[in-house]
């Protein structure tokens, strides 16, 4: 195991999940594989030589080709921005990892598993849910997953195939807009919700919270008070958000 | 853990958001690392200290005391490592890491 550095990345394929969020399908010089749940760091360099570089969770399973990474637009960003509406197929930019080994689910580890995503705080948790279907695993995964509106929900139509899988359950909520005749909740991820929805912390459950920074604490923080055990939960924190 | 909910929350991170940088330096995952905090004595992985990216290189604080627990710094041609509010940092050299990893799947 060396240390990390930067490699070229070669985008694939390109295509849009919502009007906001994009997927680019990498090709990247040696790599190794990864873990669900890691990411890689994104490095872009302008022509003057302006560095900047963000970090996105690799949404693709290990079993999958190519590392696979999901943006969100994020307006007046630095970054996002060219990553959902500029980079064609056949662009290069740089990228290092996979990163990470603490924000990490793999069949190995077993369930049940409770994964809380918010926004673009799918592309982690999605990973670990293609994974466990993918390796073949029987682990119990229950994922709750908080939009603003269906037209936003990330993936959609393939965590309703997921969810077909025994043992797969897939909560959506909507906090903002809810269609005629909608099922699923309608507000945003708090205790009573949670009390509802979640494997009961006496199951102890692997825990995964995912979004945007004011999501993630007020989600940990309820799971603490409802009683789950904080080192079982793993927390990752996207950066601010007017959510 | 309700110290987690503050006022500046929307600017901290989890310590994985500090991997990239650190995993720079150090040879062995260092999300995983165990550290001691020198202040309080919470013993935290790496992965879940709270990290600030936005200041002039990386900040890992506490999640129980808020004490600066290490800080990277990059410069041109090195990387500072300040690990003085840690009294300890262990390694696993079994984790599954970045390029070992994948064989655990
Ligand atoms: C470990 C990790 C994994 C991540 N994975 C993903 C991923 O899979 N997909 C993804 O889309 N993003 C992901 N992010 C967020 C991503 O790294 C960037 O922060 C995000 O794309 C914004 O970068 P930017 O350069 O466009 O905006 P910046 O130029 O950094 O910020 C512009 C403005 O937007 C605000 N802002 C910054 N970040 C956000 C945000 N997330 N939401 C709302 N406002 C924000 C800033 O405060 C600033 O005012 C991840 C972050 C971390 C730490
Ligand atoms: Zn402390």
């Amino acid at each position: 195991m060396g240390r990390l550095s930067w490699q070229p990345a070669t985008v694939t394929d390109a295509f849009a999940e919502t009007p906001q969020v994009r997927t680019l399908e990498l090709d990247v010089t040696g790599w190794t594989g990864h873990l669900p749940g890691q990411h890689v760091d994104v490095r872009l360099t302008a022509d003057d030589g302006y560095q900047a570089a963000r970090s996105y969770s690799i949404a693709s399973a290990p079993e999958e080709k190519g590392p696979r990474l999901t943006v969100e637009r994020i307006d007046a960003g630095e970054v996002s921005p060219y990553l959902v509406d500029e980079l064609r197929t056949g662009d290069r930019i740089e990228v290092r990892g996979p990163i990470g080994g603490f924000f990490v689910w793999h069949a190995g580890l077993g369930g049940p598993v409770l994964l809380l995503a918010g926004g673009a705080g799918i592309v982690p948790l999605a990973a670990m849910l293609r994974h466990r279907v993918a390796s073949g695993s029987d682990a119990a995964v229950r994922l709750i997953y908080s939009s603003r509106s269906l037209g936003e929900v990330i993936y959609r139509e393939e965590l309703d195939r997921l969810a077909t899988h025994e043992g797969v359950d897939v909560v959506h909520t909507l906090t903002r807009e809810q269609p005629a005749g909608w099922r699923g909740f309608g507000r945003r991820v708090d205790r009573e919700l949670l009390a509802e929805a979640a494997w009961p912390a006496s199951s102890s459950p692997l825990t995964y919270v995912c979004g945007p920074t004011a999501f993630v604490e007020k989600v940990a923080g309820s799971l603490v008070q409802l009683g789950y055990d904080p080192r079982t939960i793993r927390t990752e924190r996207f950066g601010p958000t007017g959510r | 853990m309700d110290s987690d909910l503050t006022l500046d929350g929307n600017l901290t991170l989890d310590g994985n958001a500090a991997a990239g940088v650190l995993a720079e330096v150090f040879v062995s995952e260092c999300t995983t690392a165990m550290t001691r905090c020198d202040a309080c004595g919470a013993v935290e992985m790496v992965g879940a200290l709270k990290a600030y990216v936005q200041a002039p290189g990386t900040v890992l604080r506490c999640r129980h005391c808020e004490s600066v627990l290490m800080r990277v710094v990059r410069g041109a041609g090195s990387c500072w490592v300040d690990v003085r509010g840690l009294t300890w940092m262990q390694f696993s050299v079994a984790t599954p890491g970045r390029s070992s990893g994948a064989d655990a799947v």
